[in-house]
C-alpha cells in the first residue's frame, strides 16, 4: 500500500468518524434526556479530528525518517572495498537505492516471483540487462555487495512500509475509538475543536519557520566547510576574484560586494528620487481618477518578471548606452555595464517606493495637512516641511526594503552587468555582482566538495545577512513610525 | 443734516467698523448635497462669536469658509460673498495663503506637527518670512506661547517633540502656533471636544483673554462654553442661521423656539 492509499484510508475513516461521533452524540443526549454542550457537529469534529490528525503526523514523521535509518544501517554494510576510487560512498548508495527500486519494478511486472529474486546473485544472473529492461539504467555491472545491499535495502523497506501502514492505522483506530467512546452530553467538544484547530494552525506557522531555519542551516553549514578549506580573511579581504578549476583559486568576495553595492547604487538613484516624487503627486497633488488610473498602472512595473527586465537591458538599454554614450566618449565598450544593470533594476525598483511612499503618505493624518493650510502654509511648503518630515521613518523603510531588493536581485545583473569581477570607478565597465556569482559557480562543471562550488554558500549566506540586516532595519524603521499615530 | 440724522450715521459707521466678517448669503455645496442655505452672519472685531448648533447643521462648515479651508475638498463648492474688513475673500484676486495668515485656525482634535514645540509655533513666522533674525523668531516664539497660557510648562522643554505633551498643552500649543503668525481672527473648530475639564477651563480662559487681540469665532458643542465665553452666538440647524444675537439675549430670551429648545437640551 502506498502512503497516498493510506492518507485516503485515513481521511475515509475521519469522514466516518464524524458522522459517528455525530450520531453517539445525539444518542446519547436523548437518551439521558439532557441538553449537548457543544452543537453534535462539533463531536463529530473532534472524533475525525482526532482520527486523521495524530495517524498524518505519524505517517508523515515515518516517511521522513525512514529512508534516513534504513540507510544508515545499509550503508554501515558496505566495505569501504566496494567504493570505487574516486566516488563516494553515497554514490554507491544511490546505486543500491536504485537497484532496490529496480528490484520492486521486475517484481510489479511479473516476470518474476519473490522467490526468484531472493535466488538472483549478482555474479550469475547478468542483473544490469534484467534492471534496463523495466527502465532502470546502470552505469557498469553491479558488483555481489552492492546487489546484496540493494536485496537487503528492500527487504527492510518493504518490512519497514507493512509496519508503517499497520502503525498508522491503528493509531487512527485507536485515537478515533477512544474520542468516540467519550462523548456524553456534557463534553466539551467545542472547545476541543477549537484547541485542537489553533493548534494546527500554529503547527503551519511553524512550518514556515522551520523551512527558515533549514535554509539558514544548509548555508551555514556548507558555508562552514567552505572557510574549512579557505581562509575567511582572504575571503572576506581579498582583492582579486579568480577561481580556478584545477585548484589555487582565489575567491576575494569585496569585488563582488562592490559590483553588488554599485548596481544598487545606480539602480537606487534612479528609483528613489523619481518614485518618491510620483508618490508625492500621487497623494497630494493628483485627483481621484488619475489616482485611480495612475496607481495600479505603476504598480504593473513591479508585475513584469525580473527575466524580461533583464531581456529589456541586455537587448535594448545595453546597446543603446554603449552607442550613443560610453563608445562616444571613450569611456567604455561593452554592452553589459553597471549603468545598464542599474538604471534597469532601477526602474523595476520605481512601483516599490512609489506606491509604499504613497501609502505612508496618505496615512500622514489630515488634521496635520489641514494645521499647515490653517497657517497659510502652500502645498509644497506643506510636503516639505509636515508631511515628509512626518513620513520619513516610513520612507526611509521602503528605500531599505528597495535596497535589500536590490541587493538581492538577480536576473537583471546577470543578463545586464557582465560577469567580470573587479574594482571600477567606471559605470560603463562590465563588473559582476555577488548573485551573479552564485549563480556561475554552482552551475559551472567542478566538483562539489570543491571551494570554487561551496564559495557560492558563503556567497549566499553574507548576501542573506546583508539583506536580512536591511531587512530588519526597515521594519524597526515602520513599525518606530507607526507608533507615532496610534 | 440733523443732530439726530449725524447720529444715527455715525452709530452705523461705528458698528460697520466694528464688523470683521460679514457673510452674505452663503450656500456651500458638496457635490450634489447643499450643505448651507443662504447664510447672513456677521461677526464682530475684538468678540467672540459662537457657533451653536446640532451635529450636521453646517456650523463646521460655515467656519471653514471664513478661511477658505473648504478649499481643500476637491467637491466642494461655495456661493454668495465673504468679506474680510470689506474685502471679497473669494474674490479670484486673493490670495488664499495670505487669506490663511490673516484668519487662523484651530482645530477640534489637536494636531501638533511632529516637531519640537519651538518648531511648532516657529513654523508660521518662517514661512511667511515674518522675522529677520533668530532673536526676532525666539521673540515671537516666546510671547506666542504667554499668550496661550503654556509658556511656563512648557519653557524648559521647547526642543522636546510637541506630540509628547498632553492634549490640553497640545492644543494650547496649536493655539500658540496660530498666534505666531499674527493673525487678525482666529477660528476654533470645537477645540475643547478631545480636552478634559481642566484642560477646557484653561483654554476658555485663553479664549477670553485672546478677545483683547483677536477676533474669535468658535463652534461648540457645550451650550455653557458658548455662554461662559461668547458675547455673540448664532444657532444653525439643518443648514440654516435660525438666530444671532448677543449671547446673554440668547441664553436668556431666545426669538425662536428651536432655540429655546435646543439651549434647554430639549433636542439635539
Amino acid at each position: 500500500m502506498t502512503p497516498s492509499a493510506i492518507i485516503l484510508i485515513v481521511l475515509g475513516l475521519a469522514a466516518i468518524g464524524y458522522f459517528l461521533g455525530r450520531q453517539r452524540a445525539l444518542k446519547t443526549a436523548q437518551r439521558d434526556g439532557v441538553k449537548l454542550h457543544s452543537l453534535s457537529g462539533y463531536h463529530g469534529q473532534s472524533v475525525a479530528l482526532f482520527v486523521a490528525v495524530p495517524a498524518l503526523f505519524l505517517l508523515a514523521a515515518w516517511l521522513f525518517l525512514q529512508p534516513v535509518l534504513i540507510e544508515n544501517s545499509i550503508s554501515g554494510k558496505i566495505p569501504e572495498s566496494a567504493i570505487p576510487e574516486g566516488g563516494a560512498k553515497s554514490l554507491v548508495m544511490f546505486d543500491v537505492r536504485r537497484i532496490a527500486d529496480g528490484l520492486n519494478q521486475i517484481i510489479a511486472s511479473g516476470d518474476s516471483s519473490e522467490a526468484d529474486l531472493t535466488d538472483m546473485r549478482a555474479d550469475v544472473t547478468d542483473v544490469r540487462s534484467r534492471l534496463a529492461e523495466v527502465g532502470v539504467a546502470l552505469g557498469s555491472d553491479v558488483s555481489p555487495v552492492v546487489f546484496q545491499a540493494a536485496k537487503e535495502y528492500r527487504n527492510i523497506d518493504l518490512v519497514a512500509s507493512y509496519l508503517r501502514n499497520i502503525a498508522v492505522l491503528v493509531v487512527a483506530l485507536g485515537f478515533g475509538i477512544w474520542a468516540l467512546r467519550r462523548i456524553q452530553p456534557k463534553l466539551r467538544a467545542r472547545n476541543i475543536s477549537e484547541t485542537f484547530i489553533k493548534a494546527l494552525l500554529m503547527g503551519s506557522s511553524l512550518v514556515a519557520i522551520l523551512t527558515t531555519v533549514g535554509i539558514v542551516g544548509s548555508l551555514l553549514f556548507e558555508s562552514i566547510s567552505f572557510f574549512k578549506m579557505y581562509p575567511a580573511e582572504e575571503f572576506f579581504l581579498s582583492t582579486t576574484w579568480n577561481p580556478q578549476f584545477r585548484g589555487g583559486s582565489e575567491l576575494g568576495f569585496l569585488p563582488l560586494l562592490w559590483g553588488t553595492l554599485y548596481v544598487s547604487f545606480v539602480a537606487l538613484a534612479l528609483a528613489v528620487p523619481l518614485g518618491l516624487m510620483i508618490a508625492i503627486y500621487l497623494a497630494e497633488y493628483a485627483g481621484s481618477r488619475l489616482r485611480g488610473f495612475a496607481k495600479p498602472a505603476i504598480e504593473v512595473l513591479a508585475g513584469i518578471p525580473t527575466i524580461v527586465y533583464g531581456l529589456f537591458a541586455l537587448m535594448t538599454v545595453g546597446p543603446f548606452l554603449r552607442d550613443w554614450i560610453a563608445q562616444p566618449l571613450g569611456i567604455g565598450s561593452s554592452s553589459s555595464s553597471v549603468m545598464t544593470a542599474g538604471l534597469v533594476m532601477g526602474i523595476m525598483l520605481i512601483p516599490f517606493i512609489s506606491s509604499l511612499s504613497d501609502d505612508i503618505i496618505n496615512s500622514v493624518p489630515q488634521t496635520m495637512r489641514d494645521g499647515s493650510y490653517g497657517l497659510g502654509a502652500t502645498k509644497s511648503e506643506t510636503i516639505k516641511q509636515v508631511i515628509l518630515p512626518a513620513a520619513l521613518p516610513g520612507i526611509v523603510g521602503a528605500f531599505l526594503l528597495a535596497a535589500s531588493r536590490a541587493i538581492g536581485e538577480t536576473m537583471i545583473v546577470v543578463m545586464g552587468a557582465g560577469a567580470s569581477a573587479r574594482l571600477d570607478l567606471n559605470p560603463f565597465e562590465a563588473m559582476t555582482t555577488i548573485t551573479v556569482k552564485i549563480v556561475s559557480q554552482l552551475t559551472g562543471d567542478t566538483e562539489f566538495a570543491s571551494p570554487e562550488t561551496l564559495v557560492a554558500f558563503a556567497l549566499g549566506l553574507t548576501l542573506f545577512v546583508f539583506t536580512l540586516s536591511l531587512n530588519i532595519l526597515a521594519l524597526y524603521i515602520v513599525r518606530k513610525y507607526r507608533e507615532q499615530y496610534e | 443734516m440733523t443732530e439726530a440724522a449725524t447720529e444715527i450715521a455715525v452709530d452705523t459707521a461705528i458698528k460697520e467698523s466694528a464688523i470683521k466678517m460679514r457673510g452674505s448669503d452663503v450656500s456651500v455645496f458638496y457635490g450634489e448635497k447643499q450643505a448651507l442655505f443662504g447664510v447672513n452672519l456677521d461677526v464682530r472685531k475684538n468678540s467672540v462669536t459662537a457657533l451653536i448648533g446640532p451635529s450636521g447643521c453646517g456650523k463646521s462648515t460655515f467656519l471653514r469658509c471664513l478661511n477658505r479651508m473648504n478649499d481643500t475638498i476637491d467637491i466642494c463648492r461655495v456661493t454668495g460673498e465673504i468679506t474680510l474688513e470689506g474685502e471679497n475673500i473669494y474674490d479670484p484676486k486673493i490670495d488664499v495663503v495670505e487669506l490663511r495668515a490673516r484668519v487662523g485656525m484651530v482645530f477640534q482634535k489637536p494636531n501638533p506637527f511632529p516637531k519640537s514645540i519651538y518648531e511648532n509655533v516657529a513654523y508660521g513666522p518662517r514661512i511667511h518670512g515674518l522675522t529677520k533674525s533668530k532673536a526676532e523668531l525666539d521673540e515671537i516664539v516666546e510671547s506666542s506661547l504667554r499668550k496661550a497660557a503654556i509658556w511656563e510648562e512648557v519653557k524648559d522643554r521647547l526642543h522636546e517633540p510637541g506630540t509628547g505633551l498632553s492634549g490640553g498643552q497640545q492644543q494650547r500649543l496649536c493655539i500658540a502656533r496660530a498666534i505666531a503668525v499674527s493673525p487678525e481672527v482666529i477660528l476654533m473648530d470645537e477645540p475643547c471636544s478631545a480636552l478634559d475639564p481642566i484642560a477646557t477651563a484653561k483654554v476658555e480662559e485663553l479664549i477670553d483673554e485672546l478677545r483683547t487681540n483677536f477676533t474669535i469665532v468658535i463652534v461648540t458643542h457645550s451650550m455653557q462654553q458658548a455662554a461662559r465665553v461668547s458675547q455673540r452666538t448664532a444657532m444653525f440647524h439643518l443648514g440654516k442661521l435660525v438666530e444671532e444675537g448677543d449671547t446673554d439675549k440668547m441664553f436668556t430670551n431666545p426669538d425662536t423656539k428651536l432655540t429655546q429648545d435646543y439651549i434647554t437640551g430639549r433636542f439635539g
